[in-house]
């Protein structure tokens, strides 16, 4: 009924390997999900809308209610191992974040190391993925995306939530609605456009 | 069916299975195919492409911080961390393996270990570049006959 498009989750995938982000952005869309692929954490957090300190514009990591399928992300699966922000520290910036914390975050690692996977599952990660990713590791994905589209209605969420499996989306304007998060420009989402968010990232 | 199309596919079936039997390449390239559809059909040599290109960046850098004076084995570990990981993705097992014991030379700081694992990861490489390379000449041979590449 008109949720086509709009109900397609949208994943981010982190990696700097080439080979890998191909990779993962194929396994991923054979599950149908949109992809966008960046090659560090850093580019990660300038997509998610995150500054370095967790500012008050990244309430809205979305862009506008009207192209909520653009920027909102569903999940972000991330590399354990690489060069400056690892995806560890990815994680703990994510889930420190008041607006980005209810994102389920993957970690992917070519290492088998319990240490490392044990802390990044304490850290909050919802699985933890030993390369190479295969279809059964991204078959076990959508259970987190499933909860998050809950979460989205019930708890101060981080995403236009206009969407839902039981009721039809309401008319654009009213992202208000479903959302308790303390949005501050509500409408004026367009200031929100001018950040970077775009640069050497590949949306698909 | 034409025998022509039969004689292809069965050439190209035979040296598939050799390149696994061979060790070259491992169940991660099965994985690869798998991926590749109608909607997406060149895949495969698309991702391996990447694998060419990135192998060779990884390798002549490998070869010039292991002719420095003073190696930086920080560096060599971290590119041949990068050369493991895109041979594992795309099913390059002996390139993987061979990463492998680089990265105990790695740790050891051992040049001389490091010089020989740089000349046999290059000699692998070079193997499998070529395997793979014939690999899709078969398949284009198939396709261009009017076969289809059948699944393994």
């Amino acid at each position: 009924m008109g949720l086509a498009k709009e109900s397609q989750f949208h994943v981010l995938a982190v990696d700097d390997s080439l080979v890998d982000r191909k990779l993962i952005e194929r396994l991923l869309k054979t599950s149908s999900y949109q992809v966008t692929t960046v090659d560090s954490g850093s580019k990660a957090l300038q997509f998610l809308g995150l500054n370095e300190d967790d500012q008050i514009n990244s309430n809205q990591p979305s862009v506008s209610v009207n192209n909520h399928q653009e920027v909102e992300v569903n999940l972000i699966i991330t590399d354990y191992c690489m060069p400056g922000m690892t995806g560890y520290d990815l994680l703990k910036k994510i889930k420190e974040s008041s607006s980005l914390r209810n994102i389920p975050v993957v970690i992917m690692s070519s290492e088998n190391v319990p240490s490392r996977i044990s802390r990044c599952l304490e850290e909050g990660a919802e699985e933890f993925f030993l390369k190479p990713v295969r279809k059964s590791d991204v078959n076990k994905l959508k259970p987190h995306l499933m909860k998050t589209k809950d979460n989205n209605h019930q708890k101060q969420g981080n995403k236009e939530a206009s969407e839902t499996t039981e009721v039809p989306p309401p008319p654009p304007p009213q992202q208000s609605n479903n959302n308790k998060r303390k949005a501050v420009e509500a409408e004026g989402l367009s200031p929100d456009r001018t950040r970077p968010r775009y640069s050497g990232l590949t949306v698909v | 069916m034409d025998s022509a199309v039969l004689q292809l596919q069965r050439q190209l079936s035979d040296y598939k299975s050799s390149l696994y039997n061979e060790g070259f390449l491992d169940d991660q390239f099965t994985q690869l195919q798998q991926l590749q559809d109608e909607s997406n059909p060149d895949f495969v040599v698309e991702v391996v492409s990447l694998f060419f290109e990135d192998s060779e960046r990884l390798l002549t850098e490998l070869t010039k911080t292991l002719d420095q004076q003073s190696v930086d084995f920080r560096k060599v570990d971290a590119y041949v961390h990068q050369l493991k990981g895109s041979s594992s993705s795309i099913g390059a097992q002996r390139v993987q393996r061979v990463c492998i014991y680089f990265r105990n030379y790695c740790d050891e700081q051992n040049v001389e270990g490091c010089l020989k694992c740089l000349q046999q990861v290059k000699n692998e490489y070079t193997l499998v570049k070529n395997k793979l390379e014939t690999l899709f000449k078969f398949e284009q041979q198939l396709l261009a006959a009017g076969g289809s590449i059948p699944m393994q």
